[in-house]
């Protein structure tokens, strides 16, 4: 999976503010969502390893992979991640 | 900005010719939105007139009004041409004034007070630059000038009536949809600086009927509350976003609660002076 392209960022306060120009939706998400698409990128990574980086990153610790994949299922209905 | 009034009916047309006398034609002769108040039925022009609002942009559901509130029928086709047909700007529906070079922007729910308080800062010193749409330029961060007639309803009426001395006020039109509304027409100050633009330097959040309090309002319930209060931010898109981040990012918000429009005076003032 991959943050979808083409996305323009806004940091406004503890939200940031997403606007997606393939549909035109403008988003406003907080966290983990903005780390989730910042670790993620545009190359894309898997699950795993998308876990592995944020526990890093962050120093989560024990990151519950169950939550974070449903984190992703949210952004992946939002449209800004793509499953590869 | 020009725009073209065609009506069936010579009524509003005069009145609007009264108010709008001391404004400049279009720089080009060539306006840029048509306004057209039509009847509704072609049999209504002379019995029970009922007045259409057409134009560029149309709104099917708009009822009509009596023609005695044909200059209503006007000014709102005038807002609608503008909200729908606007590409260059982003519109933020709010009152600016303006004071050594810089904006004070309102904005809020109807009701609120903008219009009232522009209308006072007016006749107080500062320059009313409009009292419907704040004209936010996404290449320079710029707000424009739109001094149309200012839209006083039910107390407001009274209330400006007392403070704008010398005041040029249209035909009070009672009964309308938003109830008793009458208008008044921008100082000669206003009408005369319109093509001077100004840098935003705080964003109000006015509220009436409510004991004097003020609160700094978060960037992003700013964002959210822009993006309801616009009316071409969906169709700008991307300009429309970053022209909107950057104000929010830029733009120090405040929400003042007043119980009435001295004391509403008393806090732009005091605001003002701590910027």
């Amino acid at each position: 999976m991959a943050r979808a392209e083409s996305l323009r960022i806004a940091h406004l306060d503890s939200f940031i503010a997403v606007y997606h120009r393939s549909s035109g939706i403008t988003h406003l998400i907080t966290a983990p969502a903005p780390e989730i698409l910042a670790t993620l990128g545009e190359a894309g990574m898997s699950l795993a390893a998308l876990g592995e980086r944020l526990a890093q990153d962050y120093e989560l610790g024990d990151l519950d992979e169950s939550a974070l994949a449903a984190r992703l299922d949210e952004l992946v209905a939002a449209g800004l991640v793509s499953i590869a | 900005m020009g725009f073209r009034i065609g009506s069936d009916w010579r009524a509003p047309i005069a009145q609007l010719e009264a108010l709008y006398a001391d404004y400049p034609k279009p720089h080009d002769g060539v306006p840029d939105f048509t306004v057209r108040l039509f009847a509704a039925r072609p049999w209504r022009r002379f019995l029970r007139p009922a007045v259409m609002i057409g134009g560029d942009f149309v709104l099917p559901e708009a009822a009509p009004l009596p023609l005695a509130q044909g200059l209503l029928a006007a000014e709102m086709g005038m807002n609608l041409q503008m909200a729908l047909g606007q590409r260059r700007y982003l519109l933020l529906h709010a009152s600016v004034v303006e004071r050594d070079g810089r904006a004070l922007v309102m904005t809020g729910i109807s009701g609120a007070g903008k219009s009232t308080l522009a209308a006072l800062l007016g006749a107080r010193g500062w320059r009313l630059m409009g009292d419907e749409f704040a004209l936010l330029d996404p290449e320079t961060g710029l707000i424009h000038a739109f001094p149309r007639l200012i839209s006083l309803k039910n107390e407001a009426i009274g209330v400006a009536e007392r403070a704008v001395a010398g005041g040029q006020f249209g035909p009070l039109l009672a009964g309308t949809p938003k109830g008793d509304i009458r208008h008044l027409v921008p100082n000669g100050a206003a009408i005369a600086a319109m093509d001077a633009s100004a840098m935003p330097a705080v964003l109000l959040f006015p509220r009436f009927g409510f004991a004097a309090a003020e609160r700094d309002v978060a960037p992003s319930e700013v964002f959210v509350r822009l993006t309801q209060a616009s009316t071409n931010y969906v169709t700008l898109g991307e300009r429309g976003f970053d022209a909107l981040t950057r104000f929010v990012k830029t733009v120090p918000a405040r929400a003042i609660d007043y119980p009435d429009t001295e004391s509403a005076i008393a806090q732009v003032e005091a605001l003002w002076a701590a910027l």
